[in-house]
């Protein structure tokens, strides 16, 4: 095995290649592990379905979202090398993702302002498109 | 030639060399991947807010609990546990194809390529079945007209809602035609070939009866947007997926040829790495998203 031998003109400052694949399982096992505590909380809430109060199940949610995102940072800055890249590059990738915190807040306060307007303003703003019509099932056959 | 380590107090910008310490293909796929993440956020967000802004959705538990070669029984997220697997182990896979890369190991690099390939290919077949599955399943839910009907779930309906109650189930099976009936009591026998004669044979108030006696899971029609969303999405990302495959053949074909080992760098392993792993990375949110909350 010889160490890599090419040189790049944008590349002024060769990264270290020499590690071995031990981080590589590590996070591998990291990942595994994450995604089995988020289906332990997922058929938590599956078996206790009804049972549990709207607290209980929303923090529930933002747990598995939490790790999500914990799984999604190790993807990105070990699979992808991320991490080992230059601060410059790090931080425009990163920085303009900063927007979807806004994005989903905005949007989902949203989505919940149209559904209390439904629920309370005489059901002026039904959503009509709930029921299935006998024509459409017709048509699909 | 090694590896330099970085000088404290670097003047990045000071010209002469890449701000960035990388080649301009590899800022450009991680540009195009900033991109591809904010459409794939687009899409997710927009889901969120429908699902949102209406009172119920599909329970995921319920639509999503079925097993290849399983039958009927009832296992929620079992199917999907596995898809997520697949995919994690494929981007290790990747990874490790990288990483002998980099040592400018070949035998490696195509060793790792071909199970990379074949869990992309796995995990495609996997969207394959549910997708089937889901598309002439047969789900006996309530019409807009008040009558029962046989729906699979697409893109146009949506057969996920609430549980119809007693009242209401006898009130639907008395008002749905003979025909429909005969097609629900059918979905009762899961097409056994005798007993579809058997049904054509009984009266209205038979089947009825057998119906109603049955364990019939019979539901109000859910928000048409479901399927929409799932549909739309899930294929946005299976998509991704399989450019994503065709890409590793590409960059195993080259390899097999010794293209890289003749350029001296196997850096385009490592661009098609990258958005393989975004491919995985999107896959966490959707499994978040349509199947764990």
């Amino acid at each position: 095995m010889s160490a890599q031998h090419f040189e790049n003109p944008e590349v002024t400052f060769q990264p270290d290649h020499s590690g071995g694949t031990k981080k590589i399982w590590k996070i591998f096992w990291v990942l595994s592990a994450l995604t089995i505590i988020e289906l332990a909380l997922g058929y938590f809430l599956y078996a206790k379905n009804g049972q549990l109060g709207d607290a209980v199940v929303l923090s529930t949610k933002i747990v598995i979202g939490i790790l999500t995102l914990a799984k999604a940072y190790y993807i990105v800055s070990v699979f992808m090398h991320l991490g080992d890249e230059v601060r410059n590059l790090i931080m425009t990738i990163i920085v303009p993702l900063v927007l979807f915190v806004w994005f989903i807040i905005a949007f989902l306060a949203d989505g919940s302002s149209w559904k209390n307007l439904r629920n309370t303003r005489g059901k002026s703003r039904t959503y009509q498109t709930e029921e299935v019509s006998k024509e459409a099932v017709e048509s699909h056959k | 030639m090694g590896s330099t380590a970085i000088p404290t107090g670097t003047k990045w910008w000071s010209g002469g060399k890449s701000p960035f310490n990388v080649s301009y293909g590899k800022v450009m796929m991680w540009y195009f991947l900033m991109s591809d993440a904010f459409t794939f956020g687009a899409f997710l967000i927009s889901y969120g807010t429908i699902r949102f802004s209406v009172n119920n959705w599909a329970d995921p538990n319920q639509v999503f609990n079925s097993f290849p070669f399983a039958g009927h029984a009832n296992l929620p997220l079992a199917f999907v546990s596995l898809m997520t697997f697949i995919l994690i182990f494929s981007s290790v896979t990747m990874v490790l194809a990288v990483h002998e890369g980099h040592q400018m190991n070949k035998k490696g690099v195509e060793k790792f390529m071909i199970l990379t390939i074949i869990g992309g290919a796995a995990f495609l077949g996997c969207q394959a079945w549910e997708w089937t599955h889901l598309l002439t399943g047969e789900h006996v839910a309530m019409l807009n007209d008040g009558t029962l009907s046989v729906l699979p779930t697409t893109v146009k309906m949506n057969p996920w809602g609430e549980a119809l109650s007693q009242t209401e189930m006898v009130n639907a099976l008395q008002k749905t035609s003979h025909e429909q009936l005969v097609t629900i009591a059918n979905t009762l026998h899961h097409g056994a070939e005798n007993a579809h004669h058997a049904v054509t044979s009984l009266t209205n108030q038979e089947l009825i009866n057998q119906i109603a006696s049955s364990e019939i899971h019979a539901t109000h029609t859910g928000p048409i947007a479901f399927g929409g969303y799932f549909f739309g999405i899930t294929g946005f990302h299976g998509f991704h997926v399989l450019s994503g495959v065709v890409i590793n053949i590409i960059m195993y074909i080259k390899t097999k040829l010794g293209h890289f080992e003749q350029r001296g760098h196997y850096e385009m392993i490592e661009k098609a790495g990258l958005y393989w792993h975004f491919v995985d990375l999107v896959w966490v949110f959707v499994f978040l998203c349509f199947y764990l909350v």
